[in-house]
């Protein structure tokens, strides 16, 4: 496969949420704004890139019956490096995303890589894989966010377009217009795909 | 009376899927027949209980002692993988049809964010032991009545006529959003 390809997979035609439905905790949870989403994907990515190098470095000194536990000390090892930067540099975002920042270590998206790409692959084709992934991941969250924001909030990365005394459709912040946007944004992807 | 409290806020209130959105992949997943989902809830809440349980104590005793709290993440979810082994091996013994019907999703249950996030939750929380286990049982509890609700749905779902681009999961999701919209009513019950 060329590298081309492979870093254009995770955009649309194997992007992690829309189409392979992985990591939907996040997701949903803290896509209440266009920021969060964001912010959401990028600890992600690099918490896939870093699991996705060193496990395609170590993949041939790991017996094949412990891989997924030495994996996942891997990515945990990680996401500890993610929330305590977070926590020191941007303790506002780390506190809008909270709990789902420890939890990227159970999201499908980092160990499903792991197994199915970086333990397969040298160095280099696993690094342009997370990345991909990372970048398809952060696209969703952030489109998704964006949706709930300006249905939810009229309004865009914290900038409000309709007027300061009108509401958006508050459903869509709360929790159930996370399960709706998904729902159909999902339906769009693959009315799209048929085509 | 606190206990009360907790059970019905993490039950209804906040329930761990339509509220806090933790265990949404094995929620679509295992959600076809309710049978299944009986059985997937039945699992959580042991391995919920039981993780929280050791997770609690190796907070409190190992790392609060040694001043190792940067370790949560990884030694909580270590824990929480060989218990689910654990479960699995037994499972495979004691209940083999069981085991066949959950077949691939046990193993999903170490990556069920539920677990590690009730798991956090209540050493963020500050629970005493006692409520811990209350929280943990009743969030798994809670778990289990939204997988079988769901699975209830999606079984007469089946036989609908539902338009091609919506079928699957994205209806199965906007029908989850409708189920959360009615868990709202529960809001400031307690």
């Amino acid at each position: 496969m060329n590298q081309w390809t492979n870093f254009t997979k995770g955009f649309i035609k194997e992007n992690p949420v829309l189409v392979l439905l992985l990591g939907m905790c996040p997701t949903l949870g803290v896509t209440t704004s266009a920021i969060n989403g964001i912010g959401m994907g990028l600890a992600t990515t690099f918490v896939l890139i870093m699991s996705n190098v060193i496990i395609s470095l170590i993949k041939n000194f790991i017996p094949s019956s412990v891989r997924i536990p030495a994996f996942i000390v891997v990515i945990a090892s990680f996401v500890t490096v993610v929330d305590l930067s977070m926590k020191a540099y941007i303790p506002d975002l780390h506190a809008q995303l909270g709990l789902f920042i420890p939890l990227i270590v159970v999201n499908c998206i980092v160990l499903g890589r792991a197994e199915a790409f970086a333990s397969k692959n040298n160095v280099f084709s696993s690094f342009i894989d997370g990345l991909s992934m990372g970048l398809g991941f952060t696209f969703a969250l952030g489109l998704l966010g964006s949706i709930r924001e300006i249905l939810g909030g009229g309004a865009i990365f914290n900038q409000k377009f309709i007027p300061a005394e009108m509401d958006g459709i508050l459903v869509f912040v709360l929790a159930p217009g996370a399960f709706i946007a998904l729902g159909y944004l999902i339906a769009l992807v693959n009315s799209f795909k048929k085509k | 009376m606190e206990y009360i409290v907790i059970v019905i806020s993490a039950i209804f209130v906040s329930n761990i899927i339509f509220a806090q959105f933790l265990g949404v992949c094995p929620f679509l997943g295992v959600s076809k027949k309710i049978s299944t989902a009986v059985g997937m809830g039945g699992a959580v809440v042991f391995v919920m209980t039981l993780a929280t349980l050791v997770t609690y104590l190796i907070q409190v005793y190992v790392l609060d002692v040694f001043s190792l709290q940067y370790l949560q993440t990884i030694v909580f979810i270590l824990v929480i993988a060989s218990l689910v082994q654990m479960v699995e091996i037994i499972l495979k013994k004691m209940s083999p049809p069981l085991y066949q019907a959950l077949g691939i999703f046990l193993p999903l249950i170490t990556t069920n964010c539920a677990v590690l996030g009730v798991a956090i939750m209540v050493i963020t929380k500050e629970f005493v032991l006692g409520e811990a286990l209350v929280f943990a049982v009743s969030t798994a509890i809670g778990f289990t009545l939204a997988l079988v609700i769901f699975a209830g749905i999606r079984e007469q779902l089946d036989l609908m006529g539902v338009p091609k681009g919506m079928r699957g999961i994205p209806i199965a999701l906007v029908v989850a959003g409708i189920l959360s919209l009615a868990f709202m009513g529960f809001a400031n019950l307690v």
